[in-house]
């Protein structure tokens, strides 16, 4: 049962600058920021805010330049199983078979070819990807893949899940699909999930608190918690509840997203506004 | 399968009647395939499988045949126009020295030094080129540490390392072998920076957060993420290690088919010539499908991926 209290994420006066001299960028500054055991927290905020650069931290990617972040009271030093990372991109390895990707990380771990097996038929299973085992990732469309890249990310029974707009590049029908099927994962293994997304339905839908953040250098805005019930349906997404947090939400990202262009028109340049699509966040490689 | 050919040939009129049959098999799988098309559409699909299959075969033939068309012509008639075909034995020569050379044992000899040269210099040419590409794609200061060398090197060809092997090497065995690996490491070990250079990095990080450490990341993720570049480099190195061993053995070498090739020379022995430019083509060509074959084999996943194989 301790299994319940694991997971928690701290982030204290992180700060992140990347380059030196000229090319200088705060990309962050001040971030506090915390995800509880078993919570589903988004971070949302205008693109090129410093989201890519949080989740790099927690994944191990990226080194904070100045404050720290502990999962479980321990400090994040590098890349590790412990914590499951689900990429934007198709990060699937090509040259093995979908029951092979997700076995990767228990292979890793040592975990014997019988029993990894198992696991990951069982884990396939939960995600009605059985029957899809013995493909390889080029054989399957994007919403399998990144389902795949999920379960795969889960196989190693990580404390916390990070996933860096991990539906970005889906259609809205198999969007939709995709959280509730994150959703259901989500509850049964009880894990925490940092989340990002430029989508605001999509974290209202999936979370239970949002963090929302100010355009560079990034700082926490607003810290919103969303009162609506568990389990979701697709039907709350038509109640006023709902769709009064949205419209805030919206707000709040509108007028940073106008004052990062604001800046930006100063500084003699608009790049990569409103949608997302700022660089990867790969700072410092670790 | 009986209707089929009827329809294939008023459906394909180019196709010459010897051709048809030979693509018959082809077409054949498809016929009983359970299907919603109209039984019209079906016959259509495989008469346009026929007709494209027995078109690739025509052109084939053509192509080949016009150079034996064109060597026959030329030295039946000892055609003289700048070049001149005086001296060049007819294709009925070739064949008559090959059924002669293939039935005494030295031939062979001479293929089996050639084959036993090159898959030595080549062996060699991936356990070295095929790591340190990695080593050298990966870490920075590997590639600060060797790059430099390696440009200098890349651009004298293997034919010219000749006299230098002969100095370095204690027997003509053991440079021939040298300059075969000189000639097929640059390619593999450039191709092989490539395949990491190109690789997708989110790979490189999916791998190190599913807890692999580095040893196991080069094993794991970099080495098969490169493996399409390696073999591309293969493909390439076993050209340029044919080029080079060819060279070493006419001017150094005691046996093997360019030895044999240029000592028909010396000897005045014309159909010799030719036979030993057909070995040595059709020796490369069985290199460079074996080393095909072995890519398809190795990367099963390529057969789906986008723009990959065709
Ligand atoms: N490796 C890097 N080198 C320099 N600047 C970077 C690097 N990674 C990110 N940045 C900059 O830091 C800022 C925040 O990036 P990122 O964390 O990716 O934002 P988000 O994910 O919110 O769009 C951006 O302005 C981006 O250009
Ligand atoms: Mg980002």
């Amino acid at each position: 049962m301790s299994e319940l209290n694991r997971g928690l994420i701290e982030a204290r006066d992180i700060g992140v600058v990347f380059g030196s001299g000229s090319a200088k960028v705060q990309a962050v500054r001040n971030v506090d920021l915390t995800v509880q055991p078993g919570e589903f927290v988004s971070l949302i905020g205008p693109s090129g805010c410093g989201k890519s650069s949080l989740l790099n931290i927690a994944a191990g990617f990226v080194r904070p330049t100045s404050g720290a972040l502990t999962v479980d009271g321990v400090p994040v030093t590098g890349p590790g199983s412990d914590r499951g990372v689900v990429f934007q991109q198709y990060s699937l390895f090509p040259w093995l078979s979908v029951r092979k990707n997700v076995e990767f990380g228990l292979r890793m771990a040592g975990v014997a070819k019988s029993q990894r097996e198992s696991s990951a038929r069982t884990l396939l299973g939960l995600a009605g990807l059985l029957a899809f085992e013995n493909h390889y990732p080029d054989q399957l469309s994007g919403g399998m893949k990144q389902r795949i890249g999920i379960v795969r990310a889960l196989a190693t029974s990580p404390q916390v899940l990070l996933m860096d707009e991990p539906f970005g590049a889906l259609d809205t029908q198999t969007r939709t699909v995709m959280q509730e099927i994150l959703t259901n994962m989500w509850q049964r293994f009880r894990i925490s999930v940092l989340f990002i997304t430029h989508d605001i339905d999509e974290s209202v839908f999936l979370s239970d608190r949002i963090y929302v953040m100010t355009s560079r250098p990034g700082r926490i805005k607003a810290e919103i918690t969303v009162p609506l019930p568990r389990p979701r349906t697709a039907a709350m997404t038509q109640t006023p509840a709902f769709v009064d947090l949205v419209n805030r939400l919206k707000t709040l990202i509108r007028e940073e997203s106008l004052s990062a262009m604001g800046s930006e028109l100063q500084s003699g340049g608009v790049s990569g506004f409103g949608i997302d699509v700022g660089p990867e966040g790969v700072g410092k490689l670790i | 399968m009986q209707p089929a050919p009827i329809y294939l040939i008023d459906k394909a009129p180019p196709t010459p009647p010897e051709k048809a049959p030979r693509s018959q098999p082809e077409a054949a799988p498809a016929a009983p395939q359970p299907t919603v098309r109209p039984p019209s559409a079906l016959l259509q699909s495989i008469a346009d499988l026929a007709q494209r299959k027995a078109l690739t075969m025509l052109l084939g033939v053509i192509s080949v045949g016009s150079l034996f068309l064109f060597w026959y012509v030329g030295t039946r008639y000892q055609l003289e126009f700048y070049i001149r075909f005086k001296n060049i034995p007819t294709p009925w020569a070739v064949y008559e020295e090959a059924v002669k050379v293939l039935a005494s044992g030295d031939f062979y000899v001479n293929v089996a030094y050639s084959l036993r040269r090159i898959l030595s210099g080549f062996l060699i040419a991936i356990l070295i080129g095929a790591p340190l590409g990695l080593l050298i794609g990966q870490y920075r200061r590997v590639r600060e540490m060797f790059m430099p060398a390696v440009e200098i090197l890349r651009p004298i060809p293997a034919i010219a390392w000749v006299p230098m092997a002969i100095m370095l090497w204690p027997t003509s065995e053991a440079s021939i072998v040298f300059i075969t690996f000189i000639g097929a490491f640059f390619p593999i070990l450039l191709n092989t920076v490539h395949g990491v250079h190109s690789m997708d990095g989110v790979l490189l990080r999916a791998g190190k957060c599913l807890g692999a450490s580095e040893p196991r990341l080069f094993w794991h993720v970099i080495l098969p993420a490169s493996l399409p570049q390696i073999f591309t480099g293969l493909t390439v190195g076993m050209g340029v290690a044919w080029v080079s061993l060819i060279a070493a053995e006419m001017i150094s070498g005691q046996y093997g088919v360019g030895y044999y090739t240029w000592e028909a020379y010396s000897l005045v022995n014309y159909p010799a010539i030719v036979l030993g430019m057909i070995t040595i083509g059709v020796l490369g060509l069985i290199c460079s499908g074996a080393i095909r074959l072995a890519g398809v084999i190795v990367m099963p996943w390529l057969a789906f991926a986008p723009g990959g194989r065709k």
